[in-house]
């Protein structure tokens, strides 16, 4: 399913798939035939209990996402080691109220709890704080938004361009952002953070400035911005 | 070391998992260097290199090395005063 023009979800029909938690990934290889292998990890987009959907942005130069964005057909198999992850995840048990951060496809392990969420009825509330560069670059544009109720808010960032009439932040997560979104989300929220390093970076410090206690903040990064 | 490359213990959870044979991410180590207790998960990693560094983000020292070759893999452990594991 195409989620924007450069971002893909594929539903993969894995044999004796044992289940998965939200936040964690899968590590998928690819070799070639003159043996060369290629390996990189993508976050798990679909809630425990539901077939594995993976999210995957196309990076130019890259060595895995052209094969999963534009070149796969159905029907196609490949190498794939998961799930793995136990640190970027979350549990009911681990409770509430949550503050989850994105920056660009950082929000796909967030797409698996917020599900989890809605069709738990929401036992916690959640509070989604999403940068993308334009409203067309925003995964999940529609489905996100559409989950919103009293428990579940989804705030949105356009940190390049805006729709016209948009009311909405208009720039990089900052200080000031996350306060507003510590405010929405609740008193003392379990904060999760996912995005590009220097995104995680900047939000993991401002959080803790705005006293967080870092046992609060869980934090994944991958890398450059694409 | 570059700060844009820098991923964390998350992107190397398959491999972890593959080498002690656990789920390590959300299981403990001690840094030797500072002293800071955390998850694993909570290790800065740089897997660009020939092999995979996972440095302290408290003191950013080196805690474990991990380097493949064709023949053996090499687990440098010397940065952690120790790392938890589930009973078994």
């Amino acid at each position: 399913m195409l989620e924007t023009e450069r971002v893909k979800t594929l539903r993969l029909d894995v044999q004796d798939w044992p289940g998965h938690l939200p936040g964690q990934h899968v590590d998928i290889r690819l070799t070639s035939e003159d043996g060369y292998q290629a390996q990189r990890s993508y976050s798990i987009a679909s809630p425990p209990g539901s077939a594995l959907e993976l999210t995957v942005e196309l990076v130019d130069d890259g060595e895995v996402s052209p094969y999963l964005t534009e070149e796969i057909r159905i029907g196609d198999r490949f190498e794939l080691r998961g799930p793995v992850g136990g640190y970027f995840v979350w549990e009911p048990s681990r409770g509430g109220p949550l503050l989850l951060v994105a920056g660009g496809s950082g929000v796909v392990p967030f797409r698996a709890m917020l599900l989890q969420l809605a069709a738990a009825g929401a036992p916690v509330q959640a509070t989604l704080l999403h940068s993308s560069r334009s409203w067309d670059d925003v995964i999940y544009r529609d489905e996100l938004p559409a989950l919103a109720n009293d428990d579940i808010k989804v705030i949105h960032t356009l940190t390049r361009s805006q729709p016209t009439g948009w009311t909405g932040y208009d720039r990089r997560i900052d200080r000031p952002m996350l306060s507003e979104a510590i405010a929405a989300a609740g008193a003392q929220p379990l904060v999760y953070i996912c995005g590009p390093t220097l995104l995680v970076e900047t939000a993991a410090n401002a959080l803790v400035e705005l006293g967080v206690p870092p046992v609060r903040v869980r934090t994944e990064r991958f890398g450059p911005t694409s | 070391m570059n700060d844009t490359l820098m991923l964390d213990g998350n992107a190397v959870a398959g491999d972890l998992a593959e080498l002690f044979g656990f789920e390590m991410t959300a299981m403990a180590h001690r840094c030797m260097h500072c002293g800071n207790v955390g998850a694993m998960g909570t290790l800065l990693a740089w897997t660009q290199g020939p092999g995979v560094t996972l440095r302290c983000c408290i003191c950013r020292e080196v805690v474990i090395r991990i380097v493949r070759t064709a023949s053996r893999t090499l687990v440098d452990v010397s940065g952690a005063a120790y790392l938890e594991m589930p009973a078994t």
